[in-house]
Order: structure tokens, then sequence, then C-alpha cells
């Protein structure tokens, strides 16, 4: 066990051995380090941050889903609403309609019997004339008796 | 391997050294040197009388190889260091550095860029070096004994220059950290005036030569505790395990195997204690606690 100059060349590696760790070794690997961590905080803080954005997003579209269906509530009820006017509507139409081809129907059926009162009318004279040449035997002259002719269809 | 048990023992504790004979010394095939000459010692007096103008080139040469792997190891994982998914080696760095640096925070609270990466050097470096004990002790030897080289030590922790290398230049550390942060003023302050302190100037400079030695035995204590302790583990593993291989070779594994998972343990905790005790020191050397 001698001490010797082994001691002086240990210190010198040492020095050199701890310079070179502490320039080339040391630093890079805890720069490495520190990104890393840096680099998982950030991870975290977005996946974070995207799981507040899901939560946001999912009630942003539970709530445009609701606004939606009312929406599709009120427009159905609109329809429902105008339907039952056009039903009212058409149904008045046809009513009224009705009404019209029923007066039609009268002024055409109130004419033809106007129509037909007067052709009986000419010819009850004739009719008339007819029947009491009949009970009469004798032909009756139109013309004698035409003043009571005509009283007689101004009657009927 | 001929020769008794003790030369044995001896012989493997023996380190490769190169240094400087005097002129006029008998060398051990007896020849004698006309003048001061730098070579390989022969036996272990040829060794000591070299004094302190010797290396240990297998301490040293281990030692540096080592450093130099562990270097080589994180500098390609630094260089390839990536902020994504890390590799199987980038995530083995990782782990030795936040440990490290996890170990400095609990311990070291002010600003400082040299102490993490020294604990890092330390730790790893003297990992390392004790990892050589659990290489069967006459594997390598024996390897370079056919290369031709008497001696090899390839445990360089077992070398107390290598551990004492160590420790002063964290002491040398403290010391400048000491000097940097509380001044030279507040430094002999803290060495002269405590722990006994009075508010009487008379007593105060009375006390200052117990309060000197008190302190200064503490101060030097540090370095030599500290070199000391991993090489005195190291030291009495390495020796233990030489033991072990003077048996037969069919029982050796009986005691080599559970002695070798028992220093797994050893290894690390001496490397863990050399890295913690530094930190301690050089944090205590940036506190003004007194």
């Amino acid at each position: 066990m001698n001490i010797n100059l082994t001691m002086i060349g240990q210190a010198i590696a040492f020095f050199i051995f701890v310079v070179f760790c502490m320039k080339y070794v040391w630093p890079p690997i805890m720069a490495a380090l520190q990104e890393r961590q840096k680099k998982i905080a950030d991870g975290l803080a977005a996946s974070d941050r995207a799981a507040r954005d899901l939560e946001l997003a999912q009630e942003k579209s539970a709530q445009e889903l609701r606004e939606a269906k009312q929406q599709a509530a009120g427009l159905i009820e609109q329809a429902n609403k105008r339907a039952a006017q056009i039903v009212e509507a058409s149904k008045d139409d046809a009513r009224k309609e009705g009404q019209k081809l029923i007066e039609q129907a009268k002024a055409e059926i109130e004419q033809e019997r106007n129509q037909a009162r007067d052709a009986l009318r000419a010819e009850i004279a004739t009719i008339a004339v007819a029947g009491a040449e009949k009970i009469l035997e004798t032909s009756v002259d139109a013309s004698k008796h035409n003043e009571m002719l005509e009283k007689l269809a101004a009657e009927l | 391997m001929a020769g008794s048990a003790s030369e044995y023992i001896q012989h493997h504790l023996q380190n490769l050294t190169y240094g400087k004979l005097p002129a006029g010394y008998e060398r051990a095939d007896g020849t004698v040197l006309q003048d001061a000459t730098w070579t390989l010692a022969h036996t272990g007096k040829e060794a000591s009388d070299m004094g302190f103008w010797a290396l240990h080139i297998d301490s040293l040469g281990w030692a540096v190889a080592l450093g130099a792997l562990f270097l080589f190891i994180f500098r390609l994982a630094a260089k390839r260091a990536t902020s994504d998914q890390p590799g199987g080696l980038q995530n083995f760095v990782e782990v030795m550095v936040e440990f490290v640096d996890q170990s400095v925070k609990e311990t070291f609270h002010g600003k400082n860029k040299v102490i993490a990466p020294l604990s890092l050097t330390i730790f790893c470096w003297v990992f390392l070096m004790n990892l050589m004990d659990l290489v069967p002790v006459d594997f390598l030897p024996q390897l370079f004994h056919l290369m031709g080289l008497e001696y090899m030590k390839v445990v360089p922790t077992t070398d107390v220059n290598v551990t004492l290398g160590m420790s002063l230049s964290v002491f040398a550390l403290i010391i400048y950290y000491s000097l940097k942060v509380k001044g030279v003023g507040g430094f002999v302050g803290e060495l002269t005036l405590h722990p006994f302190s009075s508010d009487n100037l008379f007593l105060k400079i009375l006390l200052v030569p117990i309060n000197f030695l008190l302190e200064g035995v503490s101060l030097i204590a540090k370095p030599i505790s500290l070199a000391l302790r991993l090489f005195g583990n190291l030291y009495a593993g390495e020796l233990i395990f030489i033991l072990i291989a003077l048996l037969p070779f069919w029982a050796q594994w009986a005691l080599s195997v559970p002695w070798a998972i028992f220093h797994i343990l050893v290894i690390t905790l001496q490397a863990f204690i050399f890295m913690m005790l530094t930190i301690v020191y050089l944090s205590m050397a940036h506190e003004d606690s007194h």
C-alpha cells in the first residue's frame, strides 16, 4: 500500500471525467427529460381541453336538438291549423256552390214551369174549344168567344 | 501460481508499478543500477522502494478505461437523447440520471451546476471500478501474466491511491466552495469560532485554538474517511475472494458464489455512499449554518 503518483493521476482523470460529464452528458439528458416532462404536461392539458370541448359540444348539440324539436312541433301545429282552415274553407265553398246549384236548379225549374204554363196556356184555349165543341156538338166560333177564352186562360 | 499461500496473496495484492529507482539501487535480480531509472517494478520491494515517484499502471489504467466506458455509454445516450419515446439505453441512462438528480435535490438546495454531474460521475465510475471485484480473481491477472506482465490488480478501488485521489478532489471542491460561498473570513471563522463561542473577546481568542483543532480534525477527517471507507470495503472484499481462491477449485463455488452475491450489495452501496457523502459535504460547504 504505497502512496504515490497514482493518486494525482486519479485526481486528474477524475477532474477530466467530471468536466466531460458536466459538459457533454448531463445537459442533453436533462434537456430531453425536461422536454418530455413538458410534452406530457402539454398533452395532459390538451386532453383536458378536449374533454371540456366535447362536453360543450354535447351540450350544444342537445340544445340544438331541443330547439329543432320545438320548431318541428311549431311547424306541425301550424300545418294542422292551416289544414283545418283549408278544410273549413273548402267546406264553405262547397256549401256555397251547392246553394248556388240548388238556386240555379230552382230557377231553371221555375222557368220551365213558366214555359210549360205558357205553353199550356196557349194550348188550353184550343183544348177548351175542342172540349166545348164536343159538348155542344157545334163548332164554336173562336173569334166570337175569343174574349171568354182569354179570360179562361188568364184564370189558369 | 506456484508458491505458498502468502506468496499467492501478496502477489495478488501487488500493483503493476512503474516508477523511478534511485542510482546505485540493487534490483531483485542482483543487477545494480548506474543511474536513476524509470522502470517497471519486478517485486513488491522494488515497488515500495520507488517511493512517491511511481505510478500504479494497472489501477490507473483500469480506472481510466472504466471511466471512459461510463462516459462513452452515457455520451452515446446523451447524443441520441430524445424527448419522444426513449430506447433501452436511453431509458437506463435516464433512470441513472434521475436517480442521481433526485439524490442531489433532496440533499443540496442551492444552485450549482457541478454537483449533479459530479455525483453521477462518482456513482457510475466507482460502481464500475467496484464491479471489477466480481471478475474471478485469477482471470485477468493470469491473462496479463501470459502477456508478460507480472502484476495486475484489476479493481482500482482496492488501491488506496485511487480512492484518495477522488476523495482529495472532493476535498478540494469542499475548500473551494467554502471559500467561494462564505469568503475567506467566513471560512476561517467557521473553523475557529465554533463550536465553542463566547461573548467575551478574551475568552473568544482563548477558544480559537480549541475550535480550530476540533473543526480542523473534522474537516480533514472528511476526505480520509471517504477514501478509506471505500478502499477498506473493497480491499477486504477482494482479500476474501483471494482467500477463497486458495481453496481447491471444486470447493470454491460454495463460498465464492454467496460472497459474490453479497458483494453486489456492497459494491452498489459503497458507490452510493461515496456519492451521497460527496453531496452532503458539498452542501455543507454551501451552507452558512453556524
